[in-house]
């Protein structure tokens, strides 16, 4: 009997097998295995976290190999790791390297300001980010086998993270509710494939996984995101870049699971330590958005 | 038992969404389960697909770990896919540092044992107990059983005999994930299980 790979159903699927956790950012082996044995359902590897990127400024681009393959050997939960937005290069080196999931990432700096990377081509599954539904289907239209809402990483502001996961699931509702001849027009509005439109607008849900991220730095907010309806989160510079990381990232987990327990949110938020500094996005200049890379 | 029976999927993390709703859609009455007194309300337990090393970690953090061990002895029928398999296995090969099972099923299975998400796929399975229709099985990064002692009946094997489904007493397990592809013979045989119990 043949086995088949890298179908939709199987690149999909890893993602089904990661709702309900936290996946965090690392960048190097160290980080990753306090991340998994704080019970992180995987780990993102990437050069400079988001926060750093910010400060430091320059060109983000695709971890060094060494750093990855130090990941994939320290830990036994899946590793991803960030390829620049349209950079089918990197994407294709970190498949060689055997990454369990690509993110095409506008946390990095675009490598293409017109096309994303024909992620059908890999057999690697592909996580891209969105702030709203068509820029969700635009994705998955390439081949995306996982969605995350995109906040602004690397602030610690949560409020990005709030009104993207909130846009997508409020125009899902919105498609939902529209009788068949006004899809199209929807479908012309969304920029995005009429068959998808119909699709989600006959299930009332995206047909792959939606996490969010961006800006995510306490238990708190993971559970606020989890009650607002994503499927997972991740948290990129809120665990390393606070006071307390391993402590923090166990908070974070228990608080994903039991997400509608202040009970438990509270007990996960007692004593955590510092919490990273942060930026309100509001006093962000606007070329400094990373949520508008992408298109 | 006869009617609707109250099956619990265990909801810490994983696909459990996908399990209760099979099970709903079979006529049973479902139940998350994230704590002792949730557990102890069902007739049967379903444990999903997810990471194995977090569902172990929660479920002991949160006092659940010693109550689903007394609830494997004394006969619950338990089902477990993939990370449940692991859950429901005495021993754990390339498990993370630390990390514990459940246990019950008296074998021996290895995490991740076709290797990363590139090697994930999926196939047609003989599984001659759900009749003469093959099933499409979906494996994802998916365990294996290495060794089955006497006493445990295996239910399915790859082609090259690679042992992925298994059953002994009230437990039953399996590396792949049958709640994905609507194919609902695994759990109605699971419901079965639980009827009888």
């Amino acid at each position: 009997m043949t086995e088949e790979l890298g179908t939709s159903r199987v690149k999909r699927g890893l993602a089904e097998m990661l709702k309900g956790g936290v996946i965090m950012d690392v960048v190097n082996a160290d980080q990753a295995k306090i991340a998994e044995d704080a019970g992180a359902v995987a780990v993102m590897a990437l050069e400079r976290v988001p926060a750093d990127i910010r400060s430091q400024g320059g060109v983000a681009r695709m971890s060094d190999p060494d750093l990855i393959d130090g990941i994939i050997s320290a830990v036994s939960i899946p590793v991803m790791a960030k390829a620049r937005i349209g950079h089918f290069v990197e994407a294709q080196v970190l498949e060689a390297l055997k990454v369990d999931y690509i993110d095409e990432s506008e946390v990095l700096s675009p490598a293409d300001y017109v096309n994303h990377i024909d992620k059908w081509k890999f057999t690697v599954p592909f996580v891209c980010g969105a702030t709203n539904l068509g820029e969700a289907l635009r994705r998955i239209t390439e081949g995306a086998a996982m969605i995350r809402s995109k906040g602004e990483a690397g602030t610690g502001d949560v409020s990005e993270a709030t009104k993207h996961i909130r846009t997508i699931l409020g125009e899902i509702r919105t498609l939902s509710a529209k009788s068949p001849d006004e899809l199209y027009v929807a479908a012309k509005e969304l920029q995005a494939p009429y068959d998808l439109v119909v699709e989600v607008a006959a299930t009332g849900k995206l047909p792959v996984v939606l996490f969010t991220a961006g800006g995510v730095a306490t238990p708190a907010d993971a559970a606020l995101m989890m009650q607002l309806g994503a499927d997972g989160v991740f948290v990129g510079s809120g665990i390393f870049k606070s006071g307390n990381p391993a402590q923090r990232a166990a908070a974070i987990v228990k608080a994903t699971t039991f997400f509608e327990d202040p009970q438990v949110i509270a007990e996960a938020s007692r004593g955590l330590g510092e919490a990273m500094v942060g930026i309100n996005v509001s006093d962000l200049p606007t070329p400094h958005r990373l949520a508008e890379r992408g298109w | 038992m006869a009617g609707k029976p109250k099956v619990g999927v265990l909801a810490l993390q994983g696909d459990f969404r996908e399990h209760l709703a099979v099970l709903n859609d079979l006529g049973a009455d479902v139940v998350p389960v994230k704590r002792p007194e949730e557990l102890a309300s069902v007739a049967g337990l379903v444990i999903p697909g997810g990471e194995s090393s977090v569902m172990d970690k929660l479920s002991r953090m949160f006092g659940l770990a010693e109550p689903l061990r007394a609830a494997v002895a004394s006969g619950l029928p338990v089902y477990g896919t993939c990370a449940g398999l692991i859950m429901l296995s005495n021993t754990v090969l390339d498990a993370i540092s630390g990390q514990e099972s459940i246990g019950g099923l008296d074998i021996v299975v290895r995490r991740n044992a076709f290797g990363s998400q590139l090697d994930s796929f999926e196939t047609d399975l003989d599984i001659p107990v759900l009749g003469e229709t093959p099933m499409h099985a979906v494996f994802i990064r998916a365990p294996v059983v290495e060794s089955v002692a006497p006493g445990v009946t295996v239910l399915a094997a790859l082609g090259d005999g690679r042992v992925v489904a298994v059953e002994q007493g009230s437990l039953l397990g399996t590396s792949f994930h049958p709640e994905m592809t609507g194919d609902t013979r695994f759990h109605e045989y699971f419901l079965d299980k639980v009827r009888a119990a």
